[in-house]
């Protein structure tokens, strides 16, 4: 029982990281119709960016707002200057996406230099509690209720507001959005940076969980993050929600009791759902 | 009297396709004007063309003395424009109250008063104004479709084929609506549908391969049978 219950804390706040980056490449996948492998290095460069002003500050938190606002400002130029040309052309996206997702994992390379970099976690969530025999890490713990914060802070901004009333609209319709004077594009650019600062957040989360970044993290999470979209829906940030707790329980308990099989298991889960449910388990509509 | 709508000679194509090739058009202050043609003339592309959705190639698109030609859609529509497409263009995954909301320019006290109109004028949509708008017959979205191109100050609405689908007695309630509007409102329709085109219209343009071929009262058109047979390919009783 108190393996079971570490593990479960261990795959929330493992499904918590994965969500961060599965909501924004979903949202960004059902709004704007394009497939952004970008995402993976928005996820290094929060990680980076995160341990270089943590440096500099020692303030955790200045540390992920930073990561937060270059997540945002390089989602903004990627969108202006690089998809917003292909809107509506995958094959372009996915060569462009693909290309900034290389140039961008080597500038760090370049930056930063190849070798991992020893992250610390915050002193104030350092530390462990027990309970009845059970330890229980303060930063998954932390990294869970950040989760839970984002996933309500999304379920507001798009079922509360007039962004949100938009984004929705745009999901079906971005011609008649336009034609009833609203300014599709801005928004199109708000969500494509709103997503990549959620990936930088998710990285600059990531690093102080195991301890060190280096540039071939982006890959990893991202793989896990397509999956999750993909096994939840396209679309739907609702399913991103439970399909990264679902992988998150599936990649913790897998590899504590058989690691080999961990990268298996999350497939052969995707591979079941997509067999039972090609749409995903909440998919809706998704433009083109 | 000065137009409030002209286009002059206005292009546009479709991928590779050219469909307007010169489209000539004036539309007076007040007048319901009816563009008519047989399908595929390019009735649709005309709309389109003059709200941006579709850029226009050549010639000038005026809406009120601004030449709103090479703007984008959103800016074309905020000149005063209000657009019903002819598959009603309403967004399922939002609520009848939101899809009136999300198409408010301005969220203020003008706005919603006339939404409140909107409602008293559809009491369907009251009814229905918390639930989602896929859940709404063909009549109700045709409703709620006219009622968000009504819900900001609009100069000139531009109706795409608004009877196209309905039963008779919602198209009749449609005609009256629009025979409401025609007292304070200017009006562009495309409409199939004859006896609606003419019992709401006050002058006519036909097109005819992308190209304005006729023009004239709808009165005289109604009489002339001739003219319908060449240009229509109908003739009515």
């Amino acid at each position: 029982m108190h393996i079971f219950i570490m593990l479960l804390i261990n795959g929330l706040a493992e499904g918590a990281l994965i969500f961060l980056m599965a909501a924004g490449l979903s949202i960004i996948l059902g709004l704007l119709g394009v497939v952004n492998f970008t995402h993976g290095t928005l996820f290094i460069w929060g990680g980076y960016v995160s341990i270089w002003i943590f440096g500099l500050t020692g303030s955790f938190i200045i540390a992920l707002v930073a990561a937060i606002v270059a997540g945002f400002a390089m989602g903004l130029i990627f969108e202006r200057l690089f998809v917003r040309p292909v809107y509506g052309n995958v094959t372009a996206q996915i060569l462009i996406t693909l290309g900034l997702m290389i140039v961008f994992t080597d500038l760090v390379r370049l930056l930063w230099g190849p070798n991992p970099i020893p992250a610390s976690r915050p002193e104030f969530m350092d530390g462990t509690w027990v309970i009845d025999s059970v330890i229980i890490s303060q930063y998954r713990i932390f990294l869970i209720i950040v989760g839970i914060l984002v996933a309500i802070a999304i379920n507001y901004i798009v079922n509360k507001t007039r962004v949100g009333m938009v984004m929705r609209a745009g999901t079906q319709s971005p011609d008649m959005v336009q034609a009833l004077g609203i300014n599709i594009k801005v928004y199109f650019s708000g969500v494509f940076a709103g997503g990549a600062a959620l990936a930088a957040l998710g990285g600059a989360l990531y690093v102080p969980l195991v301890g060190s970044v280096w540039s071939g993290m982006g890959i990893n999470n991202q793989i896990l993050a397509f999956i999750v979209v993909i096994l939840g829906g396209m679309g739907s940030y609702y399913g991103s929600a439970v399909g990264s707790i679902i992988i998150g329980l599936t990649v913790a308990m897998v590899s504590w009791f058989y690691p080999p099989l961990t990268v298996y298991a999350t497939v052969l889960l995707l591979l079941l759902v997509l067999t039972l449910r090609p749409q995903g388990l909440f998919g809706l509509a998704v433009r083109n | 009297m000065e137009p409030l709508l002209k286009l002059d000679n206005v292009s546009s194509f479709i991928g590779p396709f050219h469909i307007l090739q010169g489209v000539s058009l004036v539309v007076y202050p007040g007048e319901a004007v009816v563009v008519l043609g047989r399908n595929g003339a390019g009735k649709t592309t005309t709309l389109r063309t003059i709200i941006g959705l579709i850029p226009a190639s050549d010639g000038q698109i005026i809406l009120d003395n601004v030449n709103i030609t090479k703007m984008p859609p959103y800016k074309a529509v905020r000149q005063g424009i209000g657009f019903i497409p002819e598959d009603y263009g309403i967004f399922d995954f939002l609520s009848v109250e939101e899809n009136l909301l999300v198409a408010m320019w301005q969220e203020d006290k003008a706005s919603l008063d006339r939404r409140d109109y909107i409602l008293d004028l559809f009491p369907d949509l009251k009814v229905s104004y918390k639930r989602l708008a896929s859940t709404l017959s063909g009549g109700q979205r045709q409703m709620l479709s006219i009622g968000r191109a009504l819900v900001n100050d609009i100069k000139i609405i531009l109706i795409d084929e608004p009877s196209k689908g309905l039963a008779p007695i919602i198209v009749e309630k449609v005609r009256d609506v629009l025979l409401d509007f025609k007292e304070d409102k200017t009006i562009v329709l495309v409409e199939q549908n004859f006896e609606m085109a003419c019992a709401v219209g006050d002058r006519f343009y036909i097109i005819n391969e992308g190209r304005t071929v006729l023009d004239g009262a709808v009165e005289e058109l109604y009489k002339d049978k001739e003219l319908q047979k060449k240009h229509l390919g109908f003739v009515t009783a």
